[in-house]
């Protein structure tokens, strides 16, 4: 396939099947590999479209900086995109992400500012809408509550999905903005009767919820609970299994993300083969495993990657 | 048997330190009532007059409960029950 420019060539991913991990013939998996994006995670998408709105809309100019609560990935993104197109990044991280992500950031040009440890990406966010505040010419384009992040997965994920597997009868993905779930969602329900909508989120240690007020949560906005059918939370321990699982079983290198993923898709799956009923489960790979080697999760035995993950984000 | 309830660090002052306190009852609201009894306030913690609070999140055996029937979920001994704040999570 030929592209005119790197951002030419974002999605259109494959979708290739886990024959192997599928519980029955009539109940099978379905991955929709991600990490083949121009930066190599699902989060291309949506900096793209956001950034080509922002732009629609008159609020970027040539030299504009962004601004962006991000764990990595959309920073990654954002930055690809903003040195392709002029702009300068500053991403807001929580201190506890993988040192993959922050050198790649730094080598795009990205400015990195750290927010605490403690409270993972909440923190990150309520940073970068205190720096918004504070510096009214930089411009947020806020994944956790943009349109056009869900939008994104409307028009490209969801129609890629549908023309690949119009046998679709569960779509399982990650939940972080919800902009994968809200966007994929919506299209398939509309397209799709009785397609199920399952996200998985991650389940950190004390650390990150640890003193987190209970008044004091967040749900982004871009979230609606009437999309999805089920919501799982899954251990650090069940997506590193599960993540190890994908790359013995079906050759598959993933991030621990598209374990947690896998680990609700397998459910899914299974719950269907029981009852007899047919299921074409497709499961999102947001990334590769890359960018998280350093933290452990690949080498030694899984109580040993499980204990040198604790207090990390990794998704 | 019981229900095993996990409590997350910012309601342990509610049931003197543990990290999780067992329980019964048929349903979610049936078991917090019976949690209440023992450990008091922890109920109000959880719940306002609308159902769960917008920022608490409640698991059964892994599932959110908003999508089970909320307080109406069935539980049942054996099940374990994961009380969680609302955080921004996900690969973003």
């Amino acid at each position: 396939m030929r592209y005119d420019s790197l951002l030419d060539s974002l999605g259109r991913t494959p979708l290739i099947g886990l024959p192997r991990l599928s519980p029955a013939p009539t109940a099978r998996l379905w991955a929709k590999l991600e990490d083949r994006n121009p930066t190599g995670s699902v989060k291309d998408r949506a900096a793209f479209f956001m950034v080509s709105r922002a732009e629609k809309e008159g609020l970027l100019k040539p030299g504009s900086t962004l601004l962006e609560p991000t764990s990595g990935n959309t920073g990654i993104s954002l930055a690809m995109v903003a040195k392709l197109r002029g702009y300068r990044l500053i991403c807001v991280m929580p201190e506890n992400t993988s040192a993959e992500r922050r050198q790649l950031l730094e080598m795009y040009g990205a400015r990195i500012i750290s927010s605490p440890a403690a409270g993972g990406s909440n923190e990150a966010v309520r940073v970068a809408k205190q720096l918004a505040a504070d510096n009214p010419g930089w411009v947020m384009l806020y994944q956790y509550g943009n349109e056009a992040n869900s939008l994104a997965h409307y028009e490209t994920t969801g129609p890629e999905i549908l023309e690949d597997l119009p046998s679709v009868t569960h779509f399982v993905a990650g939940l972080g903005t919800t902009g994968t779930l809200m966007g994929t969602g919506r299209y398939l329900r509309e397209h799709v009767p009785d397609v199920q909508i399952v996200a998985a989120e991650p389940r950190y240690g004390e650390l990150v919820y640890g003193l987190r007020n209970i008044d004091e949560g967040f749900v982004p906005e871009l979230y609606d609970a009437s999309v999805l059918t089920s919501r799982f939370s899954v251990t650090s321990a069940d997506a590193l299994r599960r993540t190890r699982e994908l790359l013995d079983v079906e050759g598959l290198f993933a991030g621990i993300s598209s374990g947690a993923a896998l680990h609700a898709a397998l459910a899914m799956a299974a719950k269907a083969a029981a009852a007899g009923q047919r299921a074409d489960v497709v499961v999102v790979i947001a990334d590769g495993g890359w960018r998280y080697l350093s933290t452990g999760a690949y080498s030694g035995t899984l109580e040993e990657a499980e204990a040198r993950l604790e207090g990390q984000l990794w998704a | 048997m019981a229900i095993e309830v996990r409590i997350p660090t910012i309601l342990r002052n509610y049931t003197g330190g543990a990290k999780s306190v067992e329980g019964s009852g048929d349903t979610l609201a049936g078991l917090l009532a019976d949690l209440n009894d023992r450990y008091g306030g922890l109920q109000e913690r959880l719940v306002d007059d609308s159902g769960l609070r917008r920022f608490v999140n409640v698991y059964l055996n892994d599932e959110d409960v908003r999508f089970l029937g909320g307080l109406d979920a069935a539980v049942k001994d054996g099940d374990t029950v994961t009380v969680l704040p609302a955080v921004a999570g996900g690969a973003s």
